[in-house]
């Protein structure tokens, strides 16, 4: 257990110098836009008065590093300011569109990994099989297809074609569930199909490695049926770097899901960020910007965290 | 992972079509891609349009063609850019080591907390939607993944013999990592290089369907998928052709990618 907690502890540590670099790169990425920081925040509607505050505000008169200092203090008391095309506050107008991003990215991710992981490890049992092949081939066309543009063929021909699911739209979950789930339907299926390709491919190399070390051997040797070796000896194992990929997999999709949420006109994060870039709506920007990255760093944490569940050998080095 | 000569066939064939197309579109295309035709706008796909017209009367085929010149250019000279940075200072980091490689590991670390179209996006911030913003977007976000995978083969290579010797009979360290680390570093690159390549072309697509990459009314896939949702319904072979180019351009890179690695080096994994 020492080994375990000191894992966890250098880990957590390595997280905070890459979080500060990240921090102080969305920082200069927006003051690197030519122009006054604060006519940029405010917006051309600014009133003079208004500019001289906000220049106070940010230490404009200060030296760049206490500038970025002053910055931080307000993101760690989680005030990222207002947005300028509709004066809300950053923050929770992130946070309310994420719940939309997540909802679809787990759920796609989770069913995903259901169908992946099987299919990996029959195909790797079976390797070069016609079973392998056609897993093989299947899940390399899959990840062959951008998700705009399946998405895009999925509403041709499910909501348009043949009209069993609405096209666009978005109803939250708390105010009527049954219409909501038939809105996310097709951004879900779209996105497990292009995933499965990926973490299918994963599952079966990493299970063949298993395959074909001695202890599966021994444990076929002893007498075992196929499908307890498979389930009890070559799955946990296998696993690890399937689960490394889900983590990769769940992050990028947080920053990617901008051409989906666009494709289904889903109120989400990529397409809050979007709509930002293109209204020179900076805070918003901003704000996006380094919640996603903070996002994605802390599901790899959280993944890195859980890895020596599957596999006690990462504490060991 | 399927068996070797299919994936490297079908993975070349496809590859050497869509830059085929790309390098014929350079000479000739059947009609001119630009050129507005209105009363033969949204035509289906017939003897004289093979694949139909879009909302301006112009022809899909020429303008996918164009399309996959923009395409194909992007992706080279991204992958160009992120291969060069990548690797110049992957040598530097794996060669000199202490104080510069920190610093060089430090933001490689940072530059890979982002998302890579994340990162591309904030970029663009900048830039704005254009074809050279893209290329530095994508570039700055793909490079570390060259710097760390070079950085790894030259630390593996640096305690060879063969560099040691070159270092005792005198050669420049200038030299020494260039004549002698370099080569060793060529296998992974090429890996890498092929499917940044694929990476590339996805992001491209994704940024001009958005909006954010190269600007209208030069043709990309990007951005005709983008125009073509509006006539999804009515036109749907808009929607469908730049799609399946993608899609082509990416199994491609994929099977040749497995080919390449089954060859130069089975453990590899990919991003």
């Amino acid at each position: 257990m020492h080994a375990l907690s000191k894992y966890i502890a250098k880990r957590l540590l390595w997280t905070l110098p890459t979080l500060l670099i990240v921090a102080a790169m969305v920082f200069f990425l927006v003051r690197m836009i030519p122009g006054d920081p604060a006519q940029l925040i405010l917006g051309d509607s600014a009133s003079p008065d208004e500019l001289a505050n906000l220049r106070a505000n940010l230490g404009l008169d200060r030296p760049v590093p206490v500038q970025f200092l002053y910055w931080l203090g307000n993101v760690l008391r989680g005030d990222l300011g207002h947005s300028i095309s509709n004066g809300a506050p950053v923050l929770p107008l992130m946070l309310d569109r994420f719940q939309v991003s997540a909802t679809i990215v787990v759920v796609a991710v989770a069913l995903a990994t259901l169908i992946a992981v099987p299919a990996g490890l029959v195909a790797a049992w079976r390797q070069n099989e016609h079973v392998d092949i056609a897993i093989v081939a299947a899940s390399t066309l899959l990840m062959s297809v951008p998700s705009f543009w399946l998405g895009l063929v999925l509403l041709l021909v499910f909501g348009l074609k043949l009209g069993w699911l609405p096209v666009v739209g978005y109803v939250p979950f708390t105010e009527k569930p049954w219409t909501a789930i038939t809105y996310v339907i097709l951004p879900v299926v779209t996105l497990m199909l292009i995933e499965v390709g990926v973490l299918t491919r994963m599952m079966r190399a990493s299970a063949i490695e298993i395959l074909r070390l001695e202890y599966v051997m021994h444990a076929r040797a002893k007498g075992l049926s196929e499908a307890k070796v498979l389930l009890r000896h070559v799955l946990p194992n296998a696993f690890a770097p399937t689960w490394t990929m889900i983590g990769l997999v769940l992050g990028g999709l947080l920053g990617g899901i901008a051409v989906l949420e666009t494709v289904f006109t889903l109120p989400g994060l990529g397409r809050l960020l979007v709509d930002a870039i293109f209204a020179r709506d900076y805070p918003v920007v901003q704000g996006c910007l380094l919640f996603t990255a903070l996002i994605y760093v802390i599901v790899n944490l959280i993944v890195d965290l859980c890895y020596p569940l599957f596999d006690p050998r990462v504490t060991a080095s | 992972m399927i068996r070797q000569p299919a994936n490297l066939i079908i993975g070349s064939a496809l590859l050497i079509f869509i830059g085929g197309m790309a390098l014929l579109a350079l000479f000739w295309t059947p009609y001119e891609p630009a050129a507005i035709k209105l009363i033969a706008k949204l035509k289906p796909p017939s003897a004289q349009f093979w694949l139909g017209t879009d909302e301006f009367g112009r022809d899909v085929v020429s303008r996918l063609m164009t399309g996959a010149v923009q395409s194909m250019t992007v992706a080279i000279l991204t992958v160009a850019f992120a291969i060069t940075v990548g690797t110049i200072t992957g040598l530097i980091a794996g060669y000199t080591r202490g104080l510069v490689d920190r610093i060089l590991m430090v933001f490689s670390d940072a530059l890979l907390a982002f998302p890579g179209t994340l990162l591309a996006l904030g970029l663009m911030v900048i830039s704005g939607p254009n074809k050279y913003g893209i290329i530095l977007a994508l570039g700055i976000a793909y490079s570390p993944s060259v710097l760390r995978v070079v950085r790894a083969s030259v630390l593996s290579a640096r305690e060879r013999e063969y560099v040691e010797a070159s270092r005792v009979i005198g050669n420049s360290e200038f030299a020494t990592m260039f004549r002698h680390v370099l080569p060793n570093c060529t296998a992974p690159i090429v890996v890498l290089a092929t499917s940044m390549f694929g990476w590339v072309v996805l992001a491209e697509s994704g940024l001009s369907f958005l909006g954010l990459g190269v600007p209208p009314p030069a043709p990309t896939w990007g951005n005709m998928l983008s125009a073509a949702r509006t006539y999804i319904e009515k036109a749907p072979w808009l929607g469908l052709a730049p799609g399946i180019c993608i899609s082509m351009t990416l199994l491609g890179i994929n099977l040749l990618g497995d080919a390449l690695r089954d060859r130069f080096d089975p453990r590899m994994e990919q991003r």
